[in-house]
């Protein structure tokens, strides 16, 4: 569910209960053509070259549901479920390659083909097709509404889920022995990447059960207060899920900006380079066995 | 049952279950102190895995109970602090160095059995 | 869930449900599980701080809205004795009576904006804000609707 959802429409108003019965008699006739409409759907939508990335038994099989599932939306006036079909059609056909123009096309064309049909059945009164179709009309593109957003939502989840799969991929945490974490920094620290850094660690950390993790910052230039800051809390944060942190790649500038910072650094184990801090690592991992004929415990193997 | 307490071996295991109250915390820090007494254990673990929040209230209190513990002869390991705990309870001005951490109960009894073989040495 | 919560504190018994209030409005806004944890931590410090010092209040908890970012806003009031000196209070490290908790600078750190109103005899209102970091896409979005 989006959580930016805020309502798109008024709930639409309420039907005069003389309407009521209407609709039910609208309602009655869209069931009873059913078949016959729904074919009619079928050839406008060939017809407007829509849906081509799918077979005729897929659309055949999606456009009963959406048929049905749009005439039980005009019944009970809630969009609830329709708005949850629309949802899991649009998971369907997004990796297929269905366009947004796609969905909406095909959900006006069933609004049409509808109206005209309400207009051929009831064209000999005037007033009752007015009545008929005040009582369509505003239900029909809510609908229309309804399904499009639901859509371009989804779209828009995938991206959003795209772009979380590329931020992550852009710093990496990688195993290198079991127990052992490496998360090899690159470029420009700044708050926002140093948070997100420490989230993705900590759910490594969870994940792979580390015990120890390496920080490398050889790749980093400069370091400013708040990063600094931010890397002593990851240090922190990482010894109460039971790891301890090891920071490499100490420039001799970095070092000193932190000491010129005032940032306490007594409580973070740094050594000079990389292979220094994987040797100091592995020690750290791997315990003395104890005697007294207990195991020892996992080393570094 | 707000907070499970099991024995096994020379160890007792505290699960806590439910987000507790201020009053729910120094109960337990009691009843905790009471235990270790009776049962002469010689290690504590406290799991917060059910916690979303910590705040600087109960990560003192913890570090309450790993005192009171030890001057009862047992080690305390506190286990299970999620990763968002751990950067909300980085925020506290507190320190906690003084609170033995690990990541899950397995490792939790691992470095109690560490802990429990160097008698009169005082891992840091 | 609505984008309102209010939580009366009578006692430390309602810090549980203000905690989980707080966590459970964050996530309905869409704030990340992180920034939720935060937002519940804070509060929590907060509310115990009104059991503390006044016995009784009231948080409120509400989307607040400004033209290119939303958030969440905290406001826990109180008519208690006030704080006196406020500074003080708010310095690092300061802890009040019995030690209970480390209140105010730990809420401070863990959100965005935080002020405090105090006034003796008049009771203290704590105001905290969390935004809510948008990406790309909502961005966008936003820029769209402005158009409109």
């Amino acid at each position: 569910m989006n959580p930016d959802d805020q309502p798109l429409m008024d709930p639409p108003p309420q039907v005069p209960e003389v309407d009521r019965s209407l609709l039910h008699e609208l309602i009655a006739y869209l069931r009873d053509n059913r078949t016959e409409l729904r074919e009619e759907w079928v050839e406008r939508i060939t017809q407007a070259q829509l849906l081509g990335v799918m077979t005729p038994e897929e659309i055949f099989s999606e456009v009963t549901a959406v048929y049905d599932n749009y005439v039980d939306a005009l019944e009970t006036g809630s969009v609830e479920t329709l708005q949850a079909y629309a949802r899991d059609l649009s998971e369907r056909i997004i990796p297929r390659g269905v366009e947004t123009h796609e969905v909406l096309g095909i959900v006006l064309l069933l609004r049409d083909v509808l109206a005209r049909a309400l207009f051929v059945e009831y064209q000999h009164d005037a007033d009752l097709l007015n009545r008929i179709l005040d009582a369509y009309e505003p239900a029909a593109n809510r609908i229309a509404v309804t399904v499009g957003v639901s859509f371009v939502e989804e779209r828009e989840r995938v991206i959003r889920e795209q772009q979380e799969a590329i931020r992550e991929l852009s710093t990496p945490v990688l195993q290198v022995r079991e127990r052992l974490l490496i998360l090899p920094i690159i470029g420009v620290l700044d708050s926002p990447r140093a948070r997100q850094l420490t989230e993705q660690l900590l759910g490594a950390i969870q994940a792979n059960r580390a015990k120890v993790v390496v920080i490398d910052i050889t790749g980093v230039a400069t370091i400013d207060l708040t990063v600094a800051n931010h890397l002593v809390q990851t240090v922190e944060a990482s010894r109460l899920m039971g790891a301890s942190a090891i920071i490499t790649g100490l420039s001799s500038k970095i070092a000193q900006t932190l000491v010129d910072l005032g940032v306490d650094l007594s409580m973070m184990r740094t050594v000079g380079d990389l292979q220094g801090g994987l040797e100091e690592a592995e020690r750290l991992i791997g315990y003395r066995p104890i005697s007294k004929g207990n195991k020892p415990d996992a080393a570094a193997n | 049952m707000l907070v499970a307490i099991l024995r096994q071996g020379d160890y007792l295991i505290a699960s806590i279950q439910f987000d507790l109250t201020d009053g729910q915390v120094l109960e337990l820090r009691d009843d905790l102190s009471d235990r270790i007494g009776r049962s002469r254990a010689r290690g504590l673990i406290i799991d917060v895995a059910a916690l979303d929040v910590i705040d600087s209230f109960v990560a003192r209190s913890l570090g309450s109970i790993a005192i009171t513990a030890r001057l009862r002869g047992a080690e305390t390991v506190i286990v299970g602090i999620e990763p968002d705990v751990a950067i909300a309870m980085v925020q506290f001005d507190l320190d906690l160095e003084p609170l033995r951490t690990a990541l899950d109960l397995d490792e939790g009894l691992s470095l109690l059995d560490r802990l429990t073989q160097r008698d009169g040495e005082d891992g840091a | 869930m609505g984008h309102e919560a209010r939580v009366p504190i009578t006692s430390d018994a309602d810090l549980v449900p203000a905690r989980a209030q707080g966590r459970a409005l964050a996530q309905a806004l869409g704030f990340s599980q992180t920034d939720a944890t935060l937002i519940a931590t804070a509060i929590s410090e907060i509310a115990r701080n009104i059991v503390v010092h006044a016995g009784r209040g009231e948080i409120v908890m509400s989307r607040i809205e400004e033209p290119h970012r939303y958030g969440l806003v905290v406001v826990a009031s109180d008519a208690g004795p006030g704080i006196r000196e406020i500074d003080v209070a708010l310095e690092r490290g300061h802890t009040s009576t019995g030690g209970l908790g480390l209140g105010l600078p730990g809420a401070r750190r863990l959100m965005d904006e935080f002020q405090v109103e105090t006034d003796a005899g008049k009771g203290t209102t704590v105001t905290m804000t969390k935004w809510r970091a948008r990406d790309e896409l909502e961005r966008l979005r936003e820029k769209r609707r402005h158009r409109a």
